[in-house]
């Protein structure tokens, strides 16, 4: 029988959540890595027992970690005595060795003075879709990074972050990151990401070279609303079997295209904010999206202190609100980008955590919901594996 | 032998409990003290330190004897005590923001 395994970052540790097939009854195992802030966890979708954590500390720097029997043990990638004592490449402890290609450069900082880049964390990890030893790493200040060898050390794919338009990207308000990675599983050569406040980007040659694909895109936030680069973009998805089609939860809008990002449109439709941080696809029906409407961007909670989920079944536009099991009055949790997720059974089951450490779950694909767990740390990010 | 405190997060991710005891075959300073103890636990690497500039994390401090030898030189000896095994070598995480 089928089951899923939702793997959840938190501000204080990392939990694993698991059930069969039906959803209703779970397993809480965790903190994993007691204590530190665990942004992101994401396993292979090719080896499922390949977990992949971006464990991080204000103090301590950055730390990987890797998992290869599906959560149960974990070890810094490269740090265990048999790979100490390889012959094949000096590798020791350098999985958290995340240095920049070349002479940094500047960005635009808060007060529109030009900025060093400097590292701070990884936000985001994207195993490869053909190679469990391969993963992308989505940083702080905003790069894109990738290993090949499980973890064990890092490149940078500095075509990206050496764009001309580089010195006019800024942080926005949780920092400079790099937090959504897309690989198209059509195309190997092509990767979309998006970086807060720059705003989304594409290679079709594997990384070498990027192009900001922000056409359409509207934010009245920065000088010119329609600039080629500066925007809040807070979240991309896509469904697998039409990677040309992606949706954006951007600061305010919410946003599609059907050209590989060339010309975006909105489809914010009625919505009662079109603030928000997550957005997902269904996993079965394209056209199906999920956001998680936030009142504004200075007051980071539910419209009417109701947590409501959105749901379109036309792509965006028209828009259905996703109530049953979900908080409907003194709600003030907010819903980060990383923080919502799909399973492959059917029907489709949708996660979410919020900053109040709640894991909500529905099984049939958002029209009812029940909450796994409620009183974790604040909830950074929600991924599911659906395992055979 | 020389002894070091750690933090627990740190204690953590090396795995040890209480006191690392290290032997450090070199003039016993800040440097050669984290040179033997990233040698011996390679995941603590970058985590007191920077990977490339070997600069202290700014939110890591050095304590020894009663002092706080954070922004002495890497390189400067230390203390008797400190080099005999009778006091610890104390790492610890800054007090910022509880």
């Amino acid at each position: 029988m089928s089951s899923v395994r939702v793997l959840v970052g938190t501000r204080k540790g990392a939990f694993i959540l698991t059930a069969d097939g039906a959803r209703k009854r779970w397993k809480v195992s965790g903190p994993h890595f007691a204590g530190w802030e665990i942004y992101h966890v994401k396993g292979s979708p090719v080896d499922p027992n390949r977990i992949y954590a971006s464990q991080t500390s204000a103090w301590f720097g950055q730390i990987i970690q890797r998992s290869d029997d599906g959560g149960k043990k974990w070890n810094t990638p490269g740090s265990s005595s048999e790979e100490l004592k390889s012959p094949d490449g000096m590798t020791k402890g350098e999985s958290n060795k995340f240095v920049y290609d070349g002479v940094p450069g500047t960005h635009q900082w808060y007060d529109g003075t030009q900025h060093p880049w400097e590292f701070k964390r990884v936000w985001h990890l994207e195993p490869s879709l053909h190679d469990p030893e391969h993963v992308y790493a989505g940083v702080e200040d905003a790069a894109l990074f990738e290993s090949k060898d499980g973890g064990k050390s890092w490149k940078e794919l500095s075509g990206l972050r050496k764009h001309d338009t580089g010195p006019k990207w800024q942080p926005g308000a949780g920092g400079m990151c790099l937090h959504s990675i897309l690989l198209d599983p059509q195309d190997p050569q092509r990767i979309y990401v998006a970086i807060s406040a720059a705003g989304a980007f594409r290679t079709d040659d594997g990384g070498e070279t990027w192009k900001p694909i922000n056409h359409g895109l509207h934010s009245e936030y920065i000088p010119d609303p329609a600039a080629e680069v500066g925007h809040c973009v807070h979240r991309i998805a896509l469904h697998s079997s039409r990677p040309n089609t992606l949706f954006m939860q951007k600061h305010w809008d919410v946003m599609r295209s059907d050209d590989a990002g060339d010309l975006w449109r909105e489809v914010s439709g009625n919505l009662p904010s079109d603030f928000g941080f997550p957005i997902d696809v269904h996993a079965h029906e394209p056209e199906t999206i999920y956001v998680v409407p936030i009142k504004s961007d200075s007051e980071h909670y539910p419209p009417s202190s109701r947590l409501r989920v959105y749901r379109s079944r036309t792509g965006g536009n028209e828009w259905e609100a996703l109530t049953k099991g979900l908080p409907q009055r003194n709600c003030y949790v907010n819903v980060l980008r990383d923080a919502m997720s799909v399973d492959s059974l059917e029907p489709c089951g949708i996660y979410f955590g919020t900053t109040g450490g709640q894991v909500y779950g529905s099984a049939d694909a958002g029209d009812s919901w029940k909450p796994i767990v409620r009183d974790l740390p604040v909830v950074l990010s929600v991924e599911v594996q659906t395992l055979p | 032998m020389i002894r070091v405190f750690l933090p627990p997060h740190l204690r953590t991710l090396a795995r040890v409990d209480g006191d690392v005891e290290l032997d450090v075959n070199a003039t016993v300073t800040q440097r050669s003290i984290l040179d033997e103890l990233e040698t011996r636990y390679p995941m603590l690497r970058g985590t007191m330190r920077d990977h490339v500039t070997e600069l202290r994390r700014p939110l890591v401090r050095f304590f020894a004897c009663g002092e706080d030898l954070s922004h002495e030189s890497p390189d400067a000896p230390l203390p008797k005590p400190i080099a005999n095994g009778s006091e610890p070598f104390v790492i610890i995480g800054a007090i910022a923001g509880g």
